[in-house]
Protein backbone atom coordinates (compact mmCIF):
# COMPACT_ATOMS: atom_id res chain seq x y z
CA UNK A 1 0.00 0.00 0.00
CA UNK A 2 2.57 2.26 1.01
CA UNK A 3 4.41 1.40 -2.09
CA UNK A 4 2.38 1.71 -4.46
CA UNK A 5 1.58 5.73 -3.25
CA UNK A 6 5.19 6.35 -3.40
CA UNK A 7 4.85 5.13 -6.78
CA UNK A 8 1.63 7.04 -8.09
CA UNK A 9 3.38 10.04 -6.25
CA UNK A 10 6.54 9.56 -8.46
CA UNK A 11 4.66 8.75 -11.46
CA UNK A 12 2.21 11.62 -11.96
CA UNK A 13 4.13 14.29 -9.79
CA UNK A 14 0.88 14.74 -7.45
CA UNK A 15 3.21 16.14 -5.05
CA UNK A 16 7.15 15.94 -5.55
CA UNK A 17 7.73 18.54 -3.55
CA UNK A 18 9.92 17.24 -0.27
CA UNK A 19 10.44 20.58 1.23
CA UNK A 20 7.76 23.19 2.53
CA UNK A 21 6.85 25.06 -0.50
CA UNK A 22 7.21 29.22 0.35
CA UNK A 23 4.62 31.40 -0.51
CA UNK A 24 7.70 32.47 -3.38
CA UNK A 25 8.06 29.18 -4.16
CA UNK A 26 4.49 28.38 -5.17
CA UNK A 27 4.34 28.17 -8.35
CA UNK A 28 2.71 31.49 -10.16
CA UNK A 29 0.02 29.25 -12.07
CA UNK A 30 -1.28 27.78 -9.40
CA UNK A 31 -4.47 28.24 -7.73
CA UNK A 32 -4.45 26.14 -4.94
CA UNK A 33 -1.23 24.05 -3.62
CA UNK A 34 -2.66 21.46 -0.73
CA UNK A 35 0.04 20.07 1.42
CA UNK A 36 -0.67 17.04 3.57
CA UNK A 37 -4.29 18.05 4.60
CA UNK A 38 -5.92 15.68 7.03
CA UNK A 39 -9.70 15.92 8.56
CA UNK A 40 -11.32 14.41 11.51
CA UNK A 41 -15.19 14.90 12.12
CA UNK A 42 -14.68 14.09 15.23
CA UNK A 43 -12.83 10.97 15.59
CA UNK A 44 -13.11 9.54 12.05
CA UNK A 45 -10.56 10.47 9.67
CA UNK A 46 -12.23 11.90 6.41
CA UNK A 47 -9.44 12.98 4.80
CA UNK A 48 -5.88 11.42 4.78
CA UNK A 49 -2.74 13.22 3.88
CA UNK A 50 -4.36 15.20 0.48
CA UNK A 51 -1.42 16.83 -1.30
CA UNK A 52 -2.78 18.16 -4.89
CA UNK A 53 -1.51 21.06 -7.21
CA UNK A 54 -4.55 22.79 -8.75
CA UNK A 55 -3.74 25.11 -11.68
CA UNK A 56 -5.32 27.83 -12.74
CA UNK A 57 -7.94 28.41 -15.28
CA UNK A 58 -8.20 24.96 -15.24
CA UNK A 59 -11.21 22.23 -14.76
CA UNK A 60 -10.33 20.15 -12.51
CA UNK A 61 -12.63 17.29 -11.34
CA UNK A 62 -12.67 15.54 -8.11
CA UNK A 63 -14.14 11.96 -8.49
CA UNK A 64 -14.85 9.34 -6.29
CA UNK A 65 -17.50 7.04 -4.71
CA UNK A 66 -19.83 8.18 -1.81
CA UNK A 67 -18.16 8.68 1.47
CA UNK A 68 -14.45 8.92 -0.39
CA UNK A 69 -14.41 12.52 1.32
CA UNK A 70 -14.56 14.30 -2.25
CA UNK A 71 -16.90 17.20 -0.62
CA UNK A 72 -15.68 17.51 2.28
CA UNK A 73 -12.38 18.33 -0.09
CA UNK A 74 -14.08 20.76 -1.49
CA UNK A 75 -15.81 22.72 0.97
CA UNK A 76 -11.88 22.43 3.04
CA UNK A 77 -11.25 24.36 -0.06
CA UNK A 78 -13.56 27.83 1.02
CA UNK A 79 -13.23 26.62 4.71
CA UNK A 80 -16.94 25.81 4.51
CA UNK A 81 -16.56 22.48 6.23
CA UNK A 82 -16.01 24.28 9.27
CA UNK A 83 -19.52 25.13 9.70
CA UNK A 84 -19.70 21.29 11.11
CA UNK A 85 -18.86 22.23 14.48
CA UNK A 86 -16.66 18.43 15.24
CA UNK A 87 -13.90 19.27 12.52
CA UNK A 88 -10.35 19.46 12.96
CA UNK A 89 -7.68 20.03 10.37
CA UNK A 90 -4.11 19.77 10.10
CA UNK A 91 -1.91 20.54 7.19
CA UNK A 92 -1.72 23.85 4.89
CA UNK A 93 -3.74 24.59 1.90
CA UNK A 94 -1.93 27.57 0.14
CA UNK A 95 -3.89 29.87 -2.03
CA UNK A 96 -2.64 32.37 -3.93
CA UNK A 97 0.41 31.68 -1.68
CA UNK A 98 -0.78 31.83 1.97
CA UNK A 99 -2.29 29.00 3.90
CA UNK A 100 -5.66 29.48 4.50
CA UNK A 101 -5.83 28.13 7.77
CA UNK A 102 -3.11 31.01 8.82
CA UNK A 103 -4.80 32.42 12.47
CA UNK A 104 -5.28 35.92 10.25
CA UNK A 105 -7.04 34.46 7.62
CA UNK A 106 -10.31 35.87 7.47
CA UNK A 107 -12.76 33.14 6.04
CA UNK A 108 -14.99 36.26 4.43
CA UNK A 109 -11.87 37.42 2.59
CA UNK A 110 -11.46 33.96 1.04
CA UNK A 111 -15.01 33.62 0.80
CA UNK A 112 -15.27 36.83 -1.65
CA UNK A 113 -12.48 35.31 -4.25
CA UNK A 114 -13.63 31.19 -4.01
CA UNK A 115 -17.36 31.20 -4.54
CA UNK A 116 -19.12 27.88 -4.66
CA UNK A 117 -22.04 26.04 -6.28
CA UNK A 118 -24.29 23.50 -4.37
CA UNK A 119 -25.18 20.09 -5.24
CA UNK A 120 -29.24 21.63 -4.76
CA UNK A 121 -29.95 24.90 -6.15
CA UNK A 122 -30.42 27.16 -3.22
CA UNK A 123 -31.31 30.68 -4.65
CA UNK A 124 -32.45 33.08 -1.92
CA UNK A 125 -36.04 33.58 -1.30
CA UNK A 126 -35.90 37.00 -3.11
CA UNK A 127 -36.30 38.30 -6.80
CA UNK A 128 -33.63 36.89 -9.56
CA UNK A 129 -32.08 40.75 -9.40
CA UNK A 130 -31.78 40.47 -5.67
CA UNK A 131 -30.12 37.09 -5.65
CA UNK A 132 -27.86 38.06 -8.07
CA UNK A 133 -27.17 41.51 -6.14
CA UNK A 134 -26.84 39.81 -2.92
CA UNK A 135 -22.99 39.32 -3.11
CA UNK A 136 -21.81 42.95 -4.24
CA UNK A 137 -24.41 44.68 -1.55
CA UNK A 138 -23.05 42.65 0.99
CA UNK A 139 -19.75 43.81 0.19
CA UNK A 140 -21.04 47.27 0.06
CA UNK A 141 -21.81 47.62 -3.35
CA UNK A 142 -24.99 50.42 -2.98
CA UNK A 143 -24.73 52.35 -6.40
CA UNK A 144 -27.62 51.42 -8.54
CA UNK A 145 -25.46 51.57 -11.98
CA UNK A 146 -22.88 49.43 -11.06
CA UNK A 147 -25.31 46.82 -9.24
CA UNK A 148 -27.70 47.14 -12.93
CA UNK A 149 -24.13 46.18 -14.37
CA UNK A 150 -22.68 43.59 -12.07
CA UNK A 151 -26.45 41.25 -12.28
CA UNK A 152 -26.50 41.79 -16.21
CA UNK A 153 -22.92 40.80 -16.84
CA UNK A 154 -23.18 37.78 -14.36
CA UNK A 155 -26.59 36.31 -15.46
CA UNK A 156 -24.91 37.17 -18.84
CA UNK A 157 -22.11 34.77 -17.60
CA UNK A 158 -24.07 32.49 -16.35
CA UNK A 159 -26.09 32.20 -20.04
CA UNK A 160 -29.60 32.52 -18.11
CA UNK A 161 -29.94 36.58 -19.33
CA UNK A 162 -32.10 35.80 -21.99
CA UNK A 163 -34.33 33.48 -20.09
CA UNK A 164 -34.33 35.98 -17.48
CA UNK A 165 -34.18 39.77 -18.58
CA UNK A 166 -37.60 40.19 -18.22
CA UNK A 167 -38.92 38.84 -14.63
CA UNK A 168 -35.52 40.30 -12.80
CA UNK A 169 -38.28 41.14 -10.80
CA UNK A 170 -39.88 37.93 -9.82
CA UNK A 171 -38.97 35.54 -7.30
CA UNK A 172 -36.22 33.06 -8.03
CA UNK A 173 -38.27 30.30 -6.91
CA UNK A 174 -40.48 30.62 -9.64
CA UNK A 175 -38.10 29.51 -11.98
CA UNK A 176 -37.11 25.53 -12.99
CA UNK A 177 -34.57 23.77 -11.08
CA UNK A 178 -31.91 24.10 -14.42
CA UNK A 179 -32.32 27.69 -14.43
CA UNK A 180 -32.34 27.63 -10.70
CA UNK A 181 -28.63 26.74 -11.00
CA UNK A 182 -27.18 28.80 -13.55
CA UNK A 183 -28.61 31.75 -10.90
CA UNK A 184 -26.67 30.26 -8.80
CA UNK A 185 -23.96 30.17 -10.71
CA UNK A 186 -24.63 33.79 -11.58
CA UNK A 187 -24.47 34.96 -7.80
CA UNK A 188 -21.09 33.48 -7.62
CA UNK A 189 -19.63 35.38 -10.36
CA UNK A 190 -21.31 38.00 -9.04
CA UNK A 191 -18.77 38.75 -6.15
CA UNK A 192 -15.77 38.48 -9.18
CA UNK A 193 -14.44 35.34 -7.72
CA UNK A 194 -10.87 33.55 -9.16
CA UNK A 195 -11.96 29.82 -8.04
CA UNK A 196 -15.52 28.75 -8.46
CA UNK A 197 -16.08 25.73 -6.77
CA UNK A 198 -18.91 23.25 -7.79
CA UNK A 199 -20.02 20.56 -5.99
CA UNK A 200 -21.89 17.91 -7.72
CA UNK A 201 -23.59 20.95 -9.77
CA UNK A 202 -26.03 18.73 -11.88
CA UNK A 203 -27.11 15.93 -9.36
CA UNK A 204 -30.55 17.19 -9.04
CA UNK A 205 -30.70 18.31 -12.74
CA UNK A 206 -32.21 16.82 -15.39
CA UNK A 207 -29.88 15.92 -18.38
CA UNK A 208 -30.33 19.31 -20.58
CA UNK A 209 -30.12 21.42 -17.88
CA UNK A 210 -26.83 19.33 -17.24
CA UNK A 211 -25.33 19.94 -20.57
CA UNK A 212 -26.08 23.54 -20.45
CA UNK A 213 -24.11 23.51 -17.04
CA UNK A 214 -21.41 21.57 -18.50
CA UNK A 215 -21.11 23.79 -21.43
CA UNK A 216 -21.18 26.87 -19.11
CA UNK A 217 -18.16 25.21 -17.39
CA UNK A 218 -16.36 25.15 -20.08
CA UNK A 219 -16.63 28.97 -21.60
CA UNK A 220 -15.92 30.01 -17.32
CA UNK A 221 -12.82 28.00 -17.15
CA UNK A 222 -11.23 30.81 -19.57
CA UNK A 223 -11.62 33.11 -16.69
CA UNK A 224 -12.13 30.78 -14.04
CA UNK A 225 -10.41 28.07 -12.31
CA UNK A 226 -12.99 25.66 -11.39
CA UNK A 227 -12.93 22.83 -9.27
CA UNK A 228 -15.74 20.41 -9.80
CA UNK A 229 -17.29 17.42 -7.65
CA UNK A 230 -19.05 15.09 -9.57
CA UNK A 231 -20.49 11.89 -9.50
CA UNK A 232 -20.98 11.24 -12.91
CA UNK A 233 -17.47 9.80 -14.71
CA UNK A 234 -18.94 10.81 -18.35
CA UNK A 235 -19.16 14.51 -16.72
CA UNK A 236 -15.62 14.40 -15.64
CA UNK A 237 -14.23 13.38 -18.86
CA UNK A 238 -16.41 15.93 -20.98
CA UNK A 239 -15.34 19.17 -18.74
CA UNK A 240 -12.62 18.41 -17.04
CA UNK A 241 -8.90 19.31 -17.46
CA UNK A 242 -7.39 17.26 -14.58
CA UNK A 243 -8.79 14.60 -12.33
CA UNK A 244 -8.08 13.75 -9.03
CA UNK A 245 -9.44 10.10 -7.86
CA UNK A 246 -10.37 10.02 -4.14
CA UNK A 247 -10.85 6.58 -2.02
CA UNK A 248 -11.33 6.33 1.51
CA UNK A 249 -10.48 10.00 2.16
CA UNK A 250 -6.80 9.65 0.12
CA UNK A 251 -6.13 10.74 -3.29
CA UNK A 252 -5.24 7.74 -5.00
CA UNK A 253 -4.70 9.54 -8.52
CA UNK A 254 -4.14 12.96 -9.63
CA UNK A 255 -3.49 13.35 -13.18
CA UNK A 256 -4.40 14.71 -16.89
CA UNK A 257 -8.04 13.42 -17.65
CA UNK A 258 -7.22 11.79 -20.54
CA UNK A 259 -4.53 9.73 -19.50
CA UNK A 260 -7.17 9.10 -16.32
CA UNK A 261 -9.81 7.72 -18.45
CA UNK A 262 -8.03 5.82 -20.95
CA UNK A 263 -4.52 4.99 -19.35
CA UNK A 264 -4.93 5.16 -15.39
CA UNK A 265 -1.72 4.35 -13.19
CA UNK A 266 -3.47 2.79 -10.36
CA UNK A 267 -5.68 -0.33 -9.99
CA UNK A 268 -7.97 0.95 -8.29
CA UNK A 269 -8.12 4.08 -10.69
CA UNK A 270 -8.75 1.67 -13.19
CA UNK A 271 -11.40 -0.19 -11.46
CA UNK A 272 -13.27 2.48 -10.63
CA UNK A 273 -13.99 3.92 -14.35
CA UNK A 274 -14.95 0.78 -15.53
CA UNK A 275 -17.65 0.36 -12.92
CA UNK A 276 -16.29 -2.13 -10.96
CA UNK A 277 -16.94 -0.88 -7.86
CA UNK A 278 -18.69 2.69 -6.68
CA UNK B 1 -21.90 -13.29 -6.63
CA UNK B 2 -25.62 -14.13 -5.17
CA UNK B 3 -27.99 -11.41 -6.13
CA UNK B 4 -30.16 -10.41 -3.56
CA UNK B 5 -33.15 -11.75 -5.18
CA UNK B 6 -31.72 -15.50 -5.42
CA UNK B 7 -33.97 -15.82 -2.12
CA UNK B 8 -37.06 -15.16 -4.43
CA UNK B 9 -36.24 -17.38 -7.30
CA UNK B 10 -38.98 -20.20 -5.69
CA UNK B 11 -40.67 -17.78 -3.24
CA UNK B 12 -43.76 -18.95 -1.04
CA UNK B 13 -45.61 -16.30 0.52
CA UNK B 14 -45.49 -16.13 3.42
CA UNK B 15 -48.80 -13.67 3.84
CA UNK B 16 -51.72 -15.50 3.16
CA UNK B 17 -54.03 -12.68 0.99
CA UNK B 18 -57.16 -14.37 2.36
CA UNK B 19 -56.63 -13.06 5.78
CA UNK B 20 -55.20 -9.66 4.57
CA UNK B 21 -58.04 -9.33 2.78
CA UNK B 22 -60.05 -9.68 5.77
CA UNK B 23 -57.87 -7.74 8.10
CA UNK B 24 -57.91 -4.44 5.24
CA UNK B 25 -61.58 -4.60 5.93
CA UNK B 26 -61.11 -4.14 9.92
CA UNK B 27 -58.28 -1.50 9.23
CA UNK B 28 -60.79 -0.05 6.56
CA UNK B 29 -63.43 0.41 9.75
CA UNK B 30 -61.42 1.44 12.30
CA UNK B 31 -60.15 3.90 9.97
CA UNK B 32 -64.15 5.45 9.34
CA UNK B 33 -64.23 5.41 13.27
CA UNK B 34 -61.50 7.44 13.81
CA UNK B 35 -62.64 9.80 11.29
CA UNK B 36 -65.65 10.57 13.67
CA UNK B 37 -64.17 10.63 16.78
CA UNK B 38 -62.04 13.60 15.71
CA UNK B 39 -65.47 14.69 13.23
CA UNK B 40 -66.77 14.69 16.88
CA UNK B 41 -63.97 16.57 18.70
CA UNK B 42 -64.29 19.55 16.55
CA UNK B 43 -67.75 19.96 16.97
CA UNK B 44 -67.36 19.68 20.74
CA UNK B 45 -64.91 22.78 20.63
CA UNK B 46 -66.86 24.77 17.91
CA UNK B 47 -70.25 24.55 20.46
CA UNK B 48 -68.37 25.27 23.32
CA UNK B 49 -67.08 28.70 21.83
CA UNK B 50 -70.07 29.11 20.12
CA UNK B 51 -72.45 28.91 23.62
CA UNK B 52 -69.70 31.20 24.97
CA UNK B 53 -69.80 33.67 22.67
CA UNK B 54 -73.78 33.67 22.23
CA UNK B 55 -74.23 34.15 26.27
CA UNK B 56 -71.36 36.84 25.95
CA UNK B 57 -72.97 38.70 23.18
CA UNK B 58 -77.22 37.95 24.44
CA UNK B 59 -76.08 39.62 27.81
CA UNK B 60 -73.67 42.34 26.95
CA UNK B 61 -74.58 42.98 23.14
CA UNK B 62 -76.78 45.80 23.92
CA UNK B 63 -74.45 47.70 26.00
CA UNK B 64 -72.03 48.09 23.78
CA UNK B 65 -72.16 51.59 22.12
CA UNK B 66 -69.83 54.56 21.75
CA UNK B 67 -70.28 56.05 25.36
CA UNK B 68 -69.05 52.55 26.75
CA UNK B 69 -66.26 53.08 25.08
CA UNK B 70 -66.07 56.68 25.79
CA UNK B 71 -67.21 56.71 29.92
CA UNK B 72 -65.25 56.33 32.63
CA UNK B 73 -66.40 53.15 35.44
CA UNK B 74 -69.69 54.96 37.31
CA UNK B 75 -71.76 53.65 40.37
CA UNK B 76 -74.63 53.23 37.93
CA UNK B 77 -74.88 50.88 34.94
CA UNK B 78 -76.32 52.82 32.58
CA UNK B 79 -73.11 55.55 32.73
CA UNK B 80 -70.53 53.34 33.11
CA UNK B 81 -67.97 52.58 30.72
CA UNK B 82 -64.47 51.28 30.24
CA UNK B 83 -62.88 53.99 28.60
CA UNK B 84 -59.47 53.52 31.10
CA UNK B 85 -59.51 50.15 31.25
CA UNK B 86 -59.24 50.38 27.20
CA UNK B 87 -56.35 52.64 27.23
CA UNK B 88 -54.55 51.05 29.87
CA UNK B 89 -54.54 48.05 27.51
CA UNK B 90 -53.60 49.89 24.57
CA UNK B 91 -50.87 51.27 26.48
CA UNK B 92 -49.55 47.95 28.12
CA UNK B 93 -49.60 46.55 24.71
CA UNK B 94 -47.82 49.15 22.99
CA UNK B 95 -45.09 48.64 25.87
CA UNK B 96 -45.06 44.62 25.43
CA UNK B 97 -44.52 44.38 21.58
CA UNK B 98 -41.40 45.93 21.36
CA UNK B 99 -39.76 45.06 24.77
CA UNK B 100 -40.31 41.13 23.67
CA UNK B 101 -39.58 41.98 20.32
CA UNK B 102 -36.23 43.14 21.25
CA UNK B 103 -35.42 40.71 23.72
CA UNK B 104 -37.00 37.88 22.61
CA UNK B 105 -35.83 37.56 18.98
CA UNK B 106 -32.78 38.88 20.14
CA UNK B 107 -32.51 35.73 22.76
CA UNK B 108 -33.80 33.41 20.08
CA UNK B 109 -31.19 34.74 17.10
CA UNK B 110 -28.20 33.81 19.71
CA UNK B 111 -29.14 30.96 20.71
CA UNK B 112 -29.64 29.47 17.60
CA UNK B 113 -27.15 31.48 15.35
CA UNK B 114 -24.51 32.01 17.36
CA UNK B 115 -24.39 29.97 20.72
CA UNK B 116 -22.55 26.66 20.43
CA UNK B 117 -24.89 23.62 20.60
CA UNK B 118 -23.69 22.06 24.25
CA UNK B 119 -24.91 20.60 27.43
CA UNK B 120 -25.38 24.44 29.01
CA UNK B 121 -27.03 25.64 25.75
CA UNK B 122 -30.10 22.62 26.28
CA UNK B 123 -29.91 23.33 29.70
CA UNK B 124 -30.89 26.94 28.98
CA UNK B 125 -33.27 26.09 26.08
CA UNK B 126 -34.85 23.54 28.67
CA UNK B 127 -35.82 26.04 31.06
CA UNK B 128 -36.75 28.20 28.55
CA UNK B 129 -39.58 26.26 27.56
CA UNK B 130 -40.07 25.65 31.36
CA UNK B 131 -40.64 28.85 31.75
CA UNK B 132 -43.41 29.24 29.34
CA UNK B 133 -45.49 27.17 31.38
CA UNK B 134 -44.76 28.55 34.79
CA UNK B 135 -48.46 30.03 36.06
CA UNK B 136 -49.17 33.28 35.52
CA UNK B 137 -49.29 34.56 39.33
CA UNK B 138 -46.17 33.68 39.73
CA UNK B 139 -45.14 35.93 37.04
CA UNK B 140 -47.43 38.27 39.28
CA UNK B 141 -45.73 37.56 42.19
CA UNK B 142 -42.02 38.06 40.92
CA UNK B 143 -43.14 41.95 38.93
CA UNK B 144 -44.59 42.51 42.45
CA UNK B 145 -41.54 41.81 44.10
CA UNK B 146 -38.86 43.33 41.73
CA UNK B 147 -40.45 45.51 39.57
CA UNK B 148 -43.26 47.41 42.26
CA UNK B 149 -41.02 47.19 45.16
CA UNK B 150 -37.29 46.91 44.63
CA UNK B 151 -37.23 49.03 41.09
CA UNK B 152 -40.05 51.39 43.40
CA UNK B 153 -41.73 51.83 39.69
CA UNK B 154 -44.79 51.17 41.96
CA UNK B 155 -48.16 50.41 40.73
CA UNK B 156 -47.47 51.79 37.24
CA UNK B 157 -47.80 50.73 33.76
CA UNK B 158 -44.64 50.42 33.44
CA UNK B 159 -44.23 47.75 36.28
CA UNK B 160 -47.83 46.12 34.66
CA UNK B 161 -46.19 45.50 31.44
CA UNK B 162 -42.55 44.62 32.32
CA UNK B 163 -44.31 41.96 34.59
CA UNK B 164 -46.37 40.53 31.19
CA UNK B 165 -43.41 41.17 29.02
CA UNK B 166 -41.53 38.63 31.22
CA UNK B 167 -44.50 36.59 31.21
CA UNK B 168 -44.79 36.47 27.07
CA UNK B 169 -40.74 35.98 26.50
CA UNK B 170 -40.56 32.72 27.02
CA UNK B 171 -43.47 31.89 24.12
CA UNK B 172 -41.46 34.56 22.14
CA UNK B 173 -38.18 32.93 22.54
CA UNK B 174 -39.19 29.27 21.99
CA UNK B 175 -41.48 30.73 18.85
CA UNK B 176 -38.88 32.59 17.50
CA UNK B 177 -36.28 29.62 17.75
CA UNK B 178 -38.97 27.43 15.76
CA UNK B 179 -38.68 29.81 13.29
CA UNK B 180 -35.26 30.18 12.85
CA UNK B 181 -34.60 26.60 12.55
CA UNK B 182 -36.91 25.91 10.30
CA UNK B 183 -35.10 28.07 7.63
CA UNK B 184 -33.01 25.99 5.34
CA UNK B 185 -29.18 25.73 6.15
CA UNK B 186 -28.49 25.94 2.38
CA UNK B 187 -29.67 29.58 2.37
CA UNK B 188 -27.40 30.29 5.10
CA UNK B 189 -24.73 28.29 3.33
CA UNK B 190 -25.63 30.28 0.10
CA UNK B 191 -24.87 33.47 1.71
CA UNK B 192 -21.70 32.60 3.88
CA UNK B 193 -19.58 30.73 0.36
CA UNK B 194 -20.53 34.76 -0.94
CA UNK B 195 -18.05 35.99 1.88
CA UNK B 196 -21.28 37.12 4.36
CA UNK B 197 -20.22 37.40 7.55
CA UNK B 198 -22.73 35.82 10.17
CA UNK B 199 -24.46 38.82 11.24
CA UNK B 200 -25.19 39.45 7.15
CA UNK B 201 -26.37 36.07 7.07
CA UNK B 202 -28.84 36.60 9.84
CA UNK B 203 -30.18 39.85 9.02
CA UNK B 204 -30.32 39.61 5.39
CA UNK B 205 -31.28 36.22 4.50
CA UNK B 206 -32.33 34.19 8.12
CA UNK B 207 -34.29 36.92 9.63
CA UNK B 208 -36.55 37.87 6.53
CA UNK B 209 -37.42 34.22 6.04
CA UNK B 210 -38.10 33.74 9.74
CA UNK B 211 -40.30 37.09 10.15
CA UNK B 212 -43.85 35.60 9.51
CA UNK B 213 -43.19 32.97 12.69
CA UNK B 214 -41.59 35.52 14.79
CA UNK B 215 -44.18 38.27 14.54
CA UNK B 216 -47.38 34.96 14.85
CA UNK B 217 -45.33 34.16 17.49
CA UNK B 218 -45.03 37.77 19.17
CA UNK B 219 -48.57 38.44 18.35
CA UNK B 220 -50.31 35.43 20.16
CA UNK B 221 -47.87 35.77 23.25
CA UNK B 222 -49.38 39.20 23.57
CA UNK B 223 -52.90 38.65 22.68
CA UNK B 224 -52.50 36.23 25.98
CA UNK B 225 -51.00 38.78 28.15
CA UNK B 226 -53.33 41.13 27.18
CA UNK B 227 -55.92 38.85 28.21
CA UNK B 228 -53.88 38.11 31.63
CA UNK B 229 -55.89 39.20 34.84
CA UNK B 230 -53.93 37.36 37.83
CA UNK B 231 -50.31 38.90 37.27
CA UNK B 232 -52.11 42.25 37.07
CA UNK B 233 -53.83 42.33 39.96
CA UNK B 234 -50.50 41.16 42.06
CA UNK B 235 -48.61 44.74 40.52
CA UNK B 236 -51.87 46.14 41.96
CA UNK B 237 -53.23 47.59 38.40
CA UNK B 238 -56.54 50.02 40.20
CA UNK B 239 -59.62 48.52 39.99
CA UNK B 240 -61.11 52.26 39.69
CA UNK B 241 -59.40 55.19 38.68
CA UNK B 242 -61.33 58.68 37.39
CA UNK B 243 -58.10 59.46 35.12
CA UNK B 244 -56.51 58.19 31.88
CA UNK B 245 -52.68 57.16 32.26
CA UNK B 246 -50.76 60.51 31.54
CA UNK B 247 -47.06 58.75 31.50
CA UNK B 248 -45.92 55.09 32.14
CA UNK B 249 -45.61 55.59 35.34
CA UNK B 250 -49.02 56.53 36.16
CA UNK B 251 -51.45 54.42 37.88
CA UNK B 252 -53.48 52.34 35.38
CA UNK B 253 -56.31 49.22 35.09
CA UNK B 254 -56.83 47.13 32.39
CA UNK B 255 -59.54 45.44 30.68
CA UNK B 256 -59.59 41.83 32.22
CA UNK B 257 -59.44 43.99 35.57
CA UNK B 258 -62.48 46.30 34.69
CA UNK B 259 -64.16 43.17 33.73
CA UNK B 260 -63.45 40.91 36.76
CA UNK B 261 -64.29 43.84 38.90
CA UNK B 262 -67.89 44.48 37.31
CA UNK B 263 -68.55 40.50 37.32
CA UNK B 264 -67.77 40.75 41.19
CA UNK B 265 -70.84 43.11 41.92
CA UNK B 266 -73.95 42.10 43.52
CA UNK B 267 -76.47 43.89 40.82
CA UNK B 268 -77.22 42.16 37.62
CA UNK B 269 -76.66 45.16 35.20
CA UNK B 270 -72.86 44.87 36.19
CA UNK B 271 -72.50 41.03 34.60
CA UNK B 272 -73.74 42.56 31.69
CA UNK B 273 -71.33 45.25 31.59
CA UNK B 274 -68.78 42.59 31.95
CA UNK B 275 -70.45 40.79 29.30
CA UNK B 276 -69.88 43.85 27.02
CA UNK B 277 -66.70 44.40 28.39
CA UNK B 278 -65.81 40.93 27.09
CA UNK B 279 -66.94 41.94 24.17
CA UNK B 280 -64.66 44.23 23.80
CA UNK B 281 -61.58 42.50 24.79
CA UNK B 282 -62.57 39.87 21.98
CA UNK B 283 -62.57 41.64 19.51
CA UNK B 284 -59.43 43.35 19.91
CA UNK B 285 -57.92 39.84 20.19
CA UNK B 286 -59.67 38.45 17.39
CA UNK B 287 -58.53 41.82 15.50
CA UNK B 288 -54.45 41.26 16.94
CA UNK B 289 -54.75 37.41 16.02
CA UNK B 290 -56.37 38.49 11.89
CA UNK B 291 -53.29 41.00 11.46
CA UNK B 292 -50.93 37.98 13.05
CA UNK B 293 -52.91 35.67 10.19
CA UNK B 294 -53.06 38.37 7.27
CA UNK B 295 -49.03 38.98 7.93
CA UNK B 296 -48.17 35.20 7.99
CA UNK B 297 -50.64 34.47 4.38
CA UNK B 298 -48.35 37.52 2.89
CA UNK B 299 -44.73 36.82 3.47
CA UNK B 300 -45.66 33.18 3.13
CA UNK B 301 -47.06 33.63 -0.58
CA UNK B 302 -43.92 35.91 -1.12
CA UNK B 303 -41.29 32.84 -0.38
Amino acid sequence: MMKQQELNKGDNNVNTTTTEPTATEMKKDSAYVVNNLNLWYGEDQALIDVNLDIKKNEVTAIIGPSGCGKSTFIKTLNRMVELVPSVRTNGEILYHGRNIFDRGYRVEDLRTSVGMVFQQPNPFPKSVYDNVAYGPRTHGIKNKKVLDEIVERSLRGAAIWDEVKDRLNENAYGLSGGQQQRLCIARTLAIEPDVILMDEPTSALDPISTLKVEELVQELKEQYSIIIVTHNMQQAARVSDKTAFFLNGEVVEFDVTDKIFSNPSDKRTEDYISGRFG
Amino acid sequence: MALPNSEFKNRKNLMNRETVSQQIKRRLRLNEFFKYVFLAGLVFALLVLSTLIYDVISKGGGWVDLDFLRNFPSRRPEDAGLYPALIGSLWLMLLIVPMVFIIGVGAAIYLEEYAPKNRMTSFIEVNISNLAGVPSIVFGLLGLTIFVRVMELGNSIMAGALTLGLMSLPIVIVASQESLRAVKMELRHASLALGASKWQTTFNVVLPSALPGIITGIILAVSRAIGETAPLIMVGAATFISTTPSSVLSDFTALPIQIYNWTSRPQAEFQNLAAAGIIVLMTMLITMNSVAIYIRNKYTNRH
